[in-house]
């Protein structure tokens, strides 16, 4: 395992290239998420405040 | 299609003709300054920059690596198989830095021979375990015995 | 019309759209995490070591299909930007749009994993060879193009000036893909073809292979996601988008990848 873990010395190389790829793809993949939940309480808020000055529902 | 479909296709085709062929100017007339690397042959006939840095490219020679005992010192020669130039570097060199191995080195002319301050390992496409590269090299030279 | 443009422009449609992709949305996830850890174990325990590099060279089943994605994503992302452009389709603006951070994201992973692996083996972190130059020039028209469409107000609009900055850029596709041919660099050839036979052990090869397959199928996962979002902000007043944004307001938060 300690030998798996060495990389054959190149540890220092090996590993950061593998953390990058999987800590991009993963925030690339989250960015979308927090983004679409972002947009929609924007709309919902938009929809309050024009409810509030019409004085009648949206839907 | 409508016509200001067709236009718009036919305008942003246009458009698009016209950078591709720029750029391949552009190209065309960098090549020159593209030159990332000088071979043994191109310095030996002058095509290097005189008296200023630039990059040599080859192999370096078999058996040509000699490293100083008391210092970071080393001499070898590179080669493009047709002409030779002695190059002499002090530093830590790279791991892929082998005998037979390409290598770029930056550094000017100094007295016929190329001093170098950064000499960097290329390494081909080739990819393989060490058991097949080991077969090949002895299959070939069975090959060789023969 | 035909039944094909018709399916089209009922696919097109972007509630229809926004429907179907959620649910293809987490599948794409799903296949192409477990193909990529497939591929990961694959790299690193079950392929042997080469026979110049040893270890280090393991670092190439990430860097070499981030960087086939940055190319693939680039292309993507310019045919949509010139139908876009063409005709009008409010969904190749979107997915256009939609695919430049992924590509940006991949373009940085190659970028880096490149250093990562440069150091060590050639003996610099960096080095201005032509397939690098272009490789940054890459990244940098990502940039470019996002930056360009968050500059517009007009969402619209923004997606018709960045498209075309997008399609510009392409002149660029070929001079990556190509310059360690054109010209000489510290960057190694072509390992991979798809003409001839590929300089590479089929013991590394698989791994590499099977990674290219997941990060593609990874990517319309993100697009297919991204898109979502740029057709809700774009049809924003439109009743389809406000049921969805009421529907999710009343859930409980975490719920919203409905």
């Amino acid at each position: 395992m300690a030998e798996f873990l060495d990389m054959g010395g190149y540890a220092a190389y090996v590993w950061p290239s593998y953390a990058v790829f999987v800590l991009v793809l993963a925030l690339e993949a989250l960015a979308p998420r927090f983004q679409r939940r972002r947009v929609l309480a924007e709309l919902r808020a938009r929809l309050k405040r024009r409810e509030a000055r019409t004085g009648s529902p949206t839907t | 299609m409508t016509p200001t479909r067709k236009r718009r296709l036919i305008v942003i085709s246009f458009v698009l003709a016209a950078v591709a062929v720029a750029a391949g100017l552009t190209a065309l007339a960098l090549q020159q300054n593209m030159t990332y690397l000088y071979s043994p042959s191109e310095v030996e006939a002058g095509h290097a920059p005189a008296g200023a840095r630039f990059r040599l490219g080859g192999v370096v020679l078999e058996k040509s690596v000699v490293r100083s005992h008391d210092s970071l010192d080393v001499d070898f020669v590179v080669t493009d198989r047709f002409k030779d130039m002695p190059v002499k570097f002090t530093g830590i060199l790279p791991d892929l830095f082998r005998e037979g191995q390409s290598i770029v080195a930056t550094g000017e002319m100094q007295e016929g021979r190329f001093v170098a301050t950064e000499v960097l390992a290329k390494h081909d496409e080739t990819y393989m375990p060490k058991e097949v590269a080991d077969a090949i090299a002895k299959a070939k030279d069975t090959q060789a015995a023969k | 019309m035909n039944a094909l443009t018709l399916w089209f422009h009922r696919i097109g449609s972007p509630p229809t759209f926004h429907r179907i992709a959620g649910v293809l949305v987490p599948w794409c996830y799903a296949i192409g995490f477990v193909l990529g850890a497939i591929a990961l174990y694959g790299g690193l325990v079950l392929a042997p070591a080469d026979y110049q590099q040893g270890e280090a060279y393991r670092i190439i089943f990430v860097h070499v299909p981030c960087a086939w994605m940055g190319l693939f994503a680039y292309f993507f992302m310019a045919a949509n930007a010139f139908i876009a452009l063409v005709w009008r389709i409010k969904l190749s603006e979107v997915l256009a749009m939609a695919s430049a951070p992924i590509g940006a994201a991949f373009t940085f992973i190659t970028l880096v994993t490149g250093s990562l692996w440069g150091k060590p083996m050639w003996g610099t972190w960096w080095s201005w060879d032509a397939r690098m130059t272009s490789e940054l020039v890459l990244l940098f028209l990502y940039l470019g193009v996002i930056g360009l469409y968050h500059a517009i107000e007009d969402h619209r609009q923004a997606a018709r000036a960045a498209g075309f900055l997008a399609l510009v850029g392409i002149v660029n596709i070929p001079i990556v893909h190509f310059s360690v041919n054109w010209w000489n660099t510290l960057h190694q050839g072509q390992t991979v073809r798809l003409l001839g036979p590929s300089k590479i052990d089929s013991d590394m090869l698989w791994p590499l292979l099977l990674m290219a397959l997941a990060t593609h199928v990874w990517f319309f996962g993100s697009v297919l996601a991204r898109t979502r979002i740029g057709l809700l902000e774009l049809d924003g007043g439109k009743d389809w988008v406000r049921a969805i944004a009421l529907a999710e307001g009343t859930r409980a938060p975490g719920a919203t990848h409905g």
